[in-house]
């Protein structure tokens, strides 16, 4: 993977010390440390009820911190009313206001500011350029928008005011797949044109790869791994992380003699990847796309023996699951290299150590 | 011809509807129609088949019926706007502030609408009344202040009616405010808004169909009030209900009575055609 990012500059544009937002006695948001950088894409991801939608109400002024700071260019905003901050936000239900049209929604922030009608326009329809939004829909209601257009809408009206930064609150989670997938593009496109830091929050870790220049893995009001999407990819730091990275296969393993991994599920003496002295015990994860199935054991420095238990096209590939022992593992191979043969096979399957990772519970 | 008569006849939704049209049309319809056929009837007539008359809308021109058409009106529309102005805090502070306190305010609000009209406006009158009324004793008791009489003036019918028919804006208010999403206006909030911007590009706008229907269902009522001119007003002020009463028992001039309310009917009918043309019931009812 490329890491072909604009970097503008690395001073921090918004730092945040020690963050913690408690409701009785759940912290939420638990001393949290970051620094976003000027003009990054930088995106939370975590699941429902990680914190980061309460991580980015603070940041956007809505909610109060409990404790800690929240620096913006240098400058302490923790008692900045959000119709204060230079931040907008795209809620996830957009909230858009359903009694204006397209243009009003855009001009609000204008509007609030008192800018003249005539250029508040004339910003409206730059907008409506810079979001792919035909210039008639000024007059639509945008209660008669499709899904995508009141998607552009919301950025468009977060726009408006040329904010330092935007926040996004998990905008695309209600959109159809095949529409999701060209606004991340466009999204990432736009951030790239406007040059603005664009905080993000999902639960998608796909999502937050095919946009991010950093991504933030959150848990229980932690961050507990901060890189790039390869960083993350290639080197999550525990199950948690791997785990979001969709289906993967996992084995408990512990250090056995000379370096090698012991894996008392299978019985079976595994070759590890290359990990610090520190592991004595936890997880050996292979992607389906690292796993393939071997004519004979010794075509990879690690096999395990199953019997194919099904298949799914997937388009450009194939995934199996094999069955062994107690276990379903996931193969995925690419279409021209398919499987030859028949379900309820045997089959032994394998992967080489530099393709596996090994992680902590 | 025929036949398109009788598949619309034989349509399903028209049988099931045709029991409630069929009620209407004799409990609803026949009523007013029969009130409108005797304004036009002559004075003191009893029964259809004299002449056709427009004597009682002259009548209630030349006889100064109009000052209590005007009084009526103009009580009607001061309650509504007092009790718009009264409700929007409290529908907010039930929406938004109160939490689970809104709950009890709410009950206590709705409990008294359970004791009849009539008994709670004539707690009034023993409050206000002269010399040994609640208040105006406890002020002489207590502080030797002599108060003149506080019932029996505009002014004090128009308290009364704010009094009893508060609810009904309170009500539809409250839930035309919590129709408005706080995300628009956490939104307006994030976009620069200050408090009264949110108010008046956000809230009011989102809130107004809630804030329409109230300020109706309390004017069309209000239109109708009696109880709180006769109880607390005394004869200051005849209102249309009174007079309609007055005429189709006291003066048995039914005629009369017909046509004070036609024009009654008519006036608030017209009213409430154009009002309810700009609000979108359905959707304020699917909605919450």
């Amino acid at each position: 993977m490329s890491q072909a990012t604009d970097q503008q500059g690395s001073q921090p544009i918004l730092r945040l010390v020690n963050l913690t937002k408690r409701y009785g006695d759940l912290a939420a948001v638990d001393d949290l440390t970051l620094e976003i950088v000027d003009g990054e894409f930088f995106t939370i991801v975590g699941p429902s009820g990680s914190g980061k939608s309460t991580l980015l109400r603070m940041l956007a002024g809505l909610d109060k911190p409990t404790q800690g700071d929240i620096f913006l260019r240098g400058g302490r905003i923790n008692d900045v009313p959000a119709n204060r901050r230079p931040t907008c936000m795209v809620f996830q239900s957009l909230a858009l206001f359903d009694h204006k049209t397209v243009g009003h929604n855009i001009e609000f922030s204008l509007k609030m500011r008192g800018v003249d009608p005539v250029s508040r326009r004339k910003r409206c329809m730059e907008l409506m350029t810079t979001v792919r939004l035909p210039e008639n829909f000024y007059t639509k209601p945008v209660t008669q928008c499709s899904g995508g257009e009141r998607q552009r809408v919301a950025v468009a009206r977060a726009l408006a005011s040329d904010p330092d930064i935007l926040f996004f609150d998990e905008p695309l989670s209600a959109i159809d797949y095949r529409l999701r997938k060209l606004l991340e593009v466009e999204l990432k496109d736009l951030h790239r044109t406007t040059g603005k830091t664009f905080v993000y929050i999902t639960h998608s870790l796909e999502e937050a790869m095919v946009m991010s220049d950093r991504i933030g893995i959150m848990r229980e009001g932690k961050l507990i791994q901060i890189g790039t999407p390869n960083d993350i990819y290639t080197r999550p730091q525990n199950r948690f992380v791997s785990g979001f990275m969709g289906e993967i296969n996992t084995l408990e393993v512990r250090t056995g003699s000379n370096g090698m991994l012991e894996c008392p599920e299978f019985g079976k003496t595994l070759t590890s990847p290359d990990r610090g002295e520190d592991f004595s015990a936890g997880f050996l994860v292979i992607r389906p796309e690292s796993m393939r199935f071997l004519r004979n054991p010794n075509d990879a420095e690690n096999h395990i023996e199953g019997s194919l238990f099904n298949e799914y096209a997937l388009g450009s590939r194939v995934q199996y699951h094999v069955r062994a022992g107690e276990k379903m593992f996931i193969v995925e191979q690419l279409r021209e290299d398919a499987y030859q043969g028949n379900l309820n096979d045997d089959v032994i399957i394998g992967w080489d150590a530099a393709d596996s990772v090994l992680v902590t519970d | 011809m025929r036949s398109s008569l009788r598949d619309w006849l034989s349509n399903p939704g028209v049988i099931s509807a045709s029991p409630l049209a069929v009620f209407l049309v004799i409990g609803f319809l026949g009523p007013i129609a029969i009130v409108f056929g005797f304004s036009f009837l002559p004075e003191r007539t009893f029964g259809f088949g004299g002449e056709w008359t427009l004597d009682n809308y002259a009548r209630f021109f030349s006889h100064g019926y109009y000052k209590t058409f005007l009084w009526s009106f103009g009580l009607a529309a001061a309650t509504t706007v007092c009790t718009i102005l009264i409700s929007y805090p409290v529908a907010y502070g039930l929406c938004r502030t109160f939490g689970r306190w809104s709950t009890i305010i709410m009950l206590l609000l709705v409990i008294p609408i359970f004791v009849s009209e009539n008994v709670r406006l004539f707690g009034w009158v023993l409050f206000l009344l002269k010399g040994g009324g609640v208040l105006a004793g406890s002020l002489k008791n207590l502080f030797g202040i002599e108060t003149g009489s506080m019932l029996y003036t505009p002014e004090v019918i128009l308290m009364g009616m704010v009094y009893v028919y508060l609810p009904f804006t309170l009500f539809p208010m409250n839930l035309g405010l919590s129709m408005v999403p706080q995300d628009q206006v956490n939104a307006a909030r994030d976009l620069g808004a200050n408090r009264w911007q949110i108010f008046r590009e956000v809230e009011l706008p989102l809130a107004m169909p809630g804030i329409l229907v109230g300020a109706l269902l309390t004017f069309v009522l209000a239109i109708g009030a009696i109880s709180e001119a006769k109880l607390l007003g005394g004869t200051t002020v005849v209102m249309l209900a009174h007079a309609i009463q007055h005429e189709f028992t006291y003066a048995q001039n039914w005629p009369l009575g017909s046509a004070i309310s036609v024009i009654t009917i008519s006036v608030t009918g017209i009213l409430v055609f154009f009002v309810m043309r700009r609000i979108d019931l359905d959707q304020l009812l699917r909605r919450r």
